[in-house]
């Protein structure tokens, strides 16, 4: 007789899940729906940064040099064909930031005036347009016939740095939040449905040990995860421009940080399912771990942001140092390496949670 | 016929704490019979057989399944036999060929699903989840499942309960047919009409013990002797009769 094959048994388990995983609606939505409606929402808010709209005069003069420069600034935004009488709503009300009006001079020197209006409505930007037309005025009237000759000459540079963006923030907030669900939720729903169902009494009528079983279920698990954070990945760096600094590196680096992260929090879903009797007292159960961590593990918001005495509790949950983790792996470009210390937290949660697990853990 | 001991159930004794479910079980079954274990609920007939299955430990006795015992070696008893659980249902959102890969896997060995399926005739519903089939078509299916891998013996447990007379017929042909190509069944049931006309020998067990043990012929044959009778005449069909008579004898899937 041929020898029994464990690795057999556990890939047919593991293929068997995997099915069953992509089958069933929850899954899909919690782990893949879910963070993309979060990243499409958090995306398209975060796109647009700073903008100055400006209302033009009537009459005013568009082919002068200010003009022309002003057009080039592109903070700055020029409404033209604006009634008199809607620029003085829209100033008053502040959804216009200021009110300009260029015009010739009818004396001659110096051949144009510029008339600006802003609002109480909006000072933060009527200031910007302030310190743009001061720079606008110094080109233009240092490049006019007559000038005077330059007492000193400004050097400009700006260092080109990452521009660190919303999703940048967001996207891996989310990653760890689908891995957690899927860990929690996902681990401990098929357990506890196996064992009531008697699907695991009916295995153990085979061969297959019960490492396979767990093993199984647990590649099928981290594979559908996988899928999964590729997918979120590939979606928030083409659709909504997540930095990944070593590209391919990066990607593989946050792979690796998923199935790290889901082992821990499958340690969760283990003893969800030992401690809950039926499918219904699973969700309390759940969200009880989930949620904490959702809210306080910087998934939405830095945790610097979170008043101090809630800080040291953040910095006890596993999705904070997950999450920190895979925001110095995609925007900071750090290695495995670079992350050991938040590694041997999440090493030291794991630990901990597959003892308690292995107590808590029921078969039949 | 020579009667060779497939199973060998010693003085088997189980006790959960204070309570005695099995108390003192001796039986042997023979190669290629239907065995049957009658009794009431709470008799001890799914504890004896979930013993014999090495799904459950015993507190004492010794048990041994082809050869095999259940103390040293569980693994080689459950490569040979098959074992259809009361209630027992299948990992959800596959489909019935997809259930058969996966238990060919956990058997460690290759079987077509489709070949599997038309032991049981169910080809037809290879690509139907368990939850979709009837109530027949799903013990069809449980009992597929038991023969992946070519057992010596399969357990069946209350396999006919809740099963419409056509079903149950059916369900009956299908384990004589086991039977016949060579596989020893053993069977749980309440229904003594079943273990009449499908048992080779029946075991009535209460309270734990074995309170006898013969072909149903015997039995029935020793108590007409002992002067037993019933107390209206039976006639010559029952309503059962009836019911198979008017609905017709084929083969029904509702």
């Amino acid at each position: 007789m041929r020898k029994y094959s464990n690795t057999r048994a556990t890939l047919a388990i593991a293929t068997a899940s995997l099915k069953s995983i992509l089958r069933s609606p929850s899954a899909v939505i919690f782990s893949l729906a879910f963070p993309l409606i979060f990243i499409l929402v958090f995306g398209f808010i975060g796109g647009g940064g700073v903008k100055v709209e400006v209302g033009l005069g009537k009459g005013s003069d568009t082919t002068n040099i200010v003009y022309q420069e002003l057009k080039g600034v592109n903070v700055v935004k020029l409404l033209p064909d604006l009634s008199e009488e809607t620029l003085k709503k829209n100033l008053e009300k502040g959804s216009l930031d200021a009110v300009l009006t260029i015009s010739k001079n009818p004396n001659g020197k110096p051949p144009y005036i510029v008339d600006v209006k802003y609002t109480k409505a909006s000072l933060e930007k009527g200031n910007i347009l302030k310190a743009v037309l001061n720079n606008i005025f110094y080109i233009v009237n240092t490049k006019g016939a007559n000038a005077p000759p330059p007492v000193a000459e400004l050097r400009e540079a700006t260092v080109h740095g990452r521009e660190y963006k919303t999703i940048d923030f967001i996207l891996p907030g989310q990653l760890g939040f689908s891995l957690l669900s899927t860990g929690v939720f996902g681990t401990a729903f098929v357990f506890l449905s196996l064992r009531i169902t008697l699907v695991i009494k009916r295995f153990f009528a085979t061969p297959v040990k019960r490492a396979s079983i767990v093993i199984g279920e647990a590649i099928a698990r981290i594979t559908f995860s996988l899928i999964g954070a590729l997918f979120i990945i590939l979606v928030g760096h083409f659709f909504f421009g997540f930095t990944l600094i070593h590209g391919f590196v990066t990607v593989i680096n946050m792979l690796i940080l998923s199935v790290i992260g889901l082992i821990v929090f499958m340690g969760f879903g283990f003893t969800v399912s030992g401690i809950a009797k039926n499918e219904s007292s699973v969700p309390p159960i759940a969200n009880i771990i989930t949620l904490p961590q959702f809210l306080l593990s910087g998934t939405f918001f830095s945790i610097e942001a979170f008043p101090k005495w809630l800080q040291p509790i953040s910095r006890a949950l596993p999705l904070t140092y997950l999450n920190d983790a895979m925001r110095k792996v995609a925007f900071e470009g750090a290695g495995l390496f670079d992350v050991t210390h938040q590694l041997l937290v999440l090493a030291i949660w794991g630990v901990i949670i597959y003892t308690v697990a292995v107590k808590a853990f029921k078969w039949e | 016929m020579e009667k060779k001991p497939v199973i060998t159930v010693k003085n088997l004794v189980k006790n959960y704490g204070d309570f005695a479910a099995v108390r003192d079980v001796s039986f042997e079954v023979y190669e290629g019979e239907i065995f049957g274990l009658l009794g009431p609920n709470g008799a001890g007939k799914t504890t004896t057989l979930e013993i014999i299955e090495t799904l459950r430990e015993k507190t004492s006795g010794e048990i041994i399944v082809d050869g095999f015992s259940v103390d040293t070696n569980a693994d080689s008893i459950k490569q040979r036999i098959g074992v259809q659980l009361q209630a027992a249902g299948y990992y959800p959102n596959l489909n019935l060929s997809e259930l058969i890969d996966l238990f060919s896997g956990l058997y460690g060995i290759t079987k077509k699903p489709m070949e599997m399926l038309g032991k049981v005739a169910l080809t037809d519903k290879a690509k139907a989840k368990y939850k979709q089939l009837s109530g027949g078509q799903k013990q069809r299916f449980s009992i597929a499942t038991t023969l992946i891998n070519n057992p010596r013996i399969i357990f069946l447990d209350e396999p006919t309960t809740g099963l419409d007379p056509q079903a149950r017929r059916n369900l009956w042909n299908l384990i004589r047919e086991i039977r016949d190509a060579g596989t020893t069944v053993v069977i749980t049931t309440h229904y003594m009409d079943e273990a009449e006309v499908l048992c080779d020998r029946v075991a009535f067990i209460d309270g734990g013990k074995v309170i006898g043990i013969d072909t149903p012929d015997n039995f029935i044959d020793k108590l007409v002797e002992s002067g037993f009778e019933r107390p209206k005449q039976v006639k010559a069909a029952n309503l059962e009769d009836v019911f198979i008579n008017m609905t017709g004898k084929e083969w029904r899937e509702s």
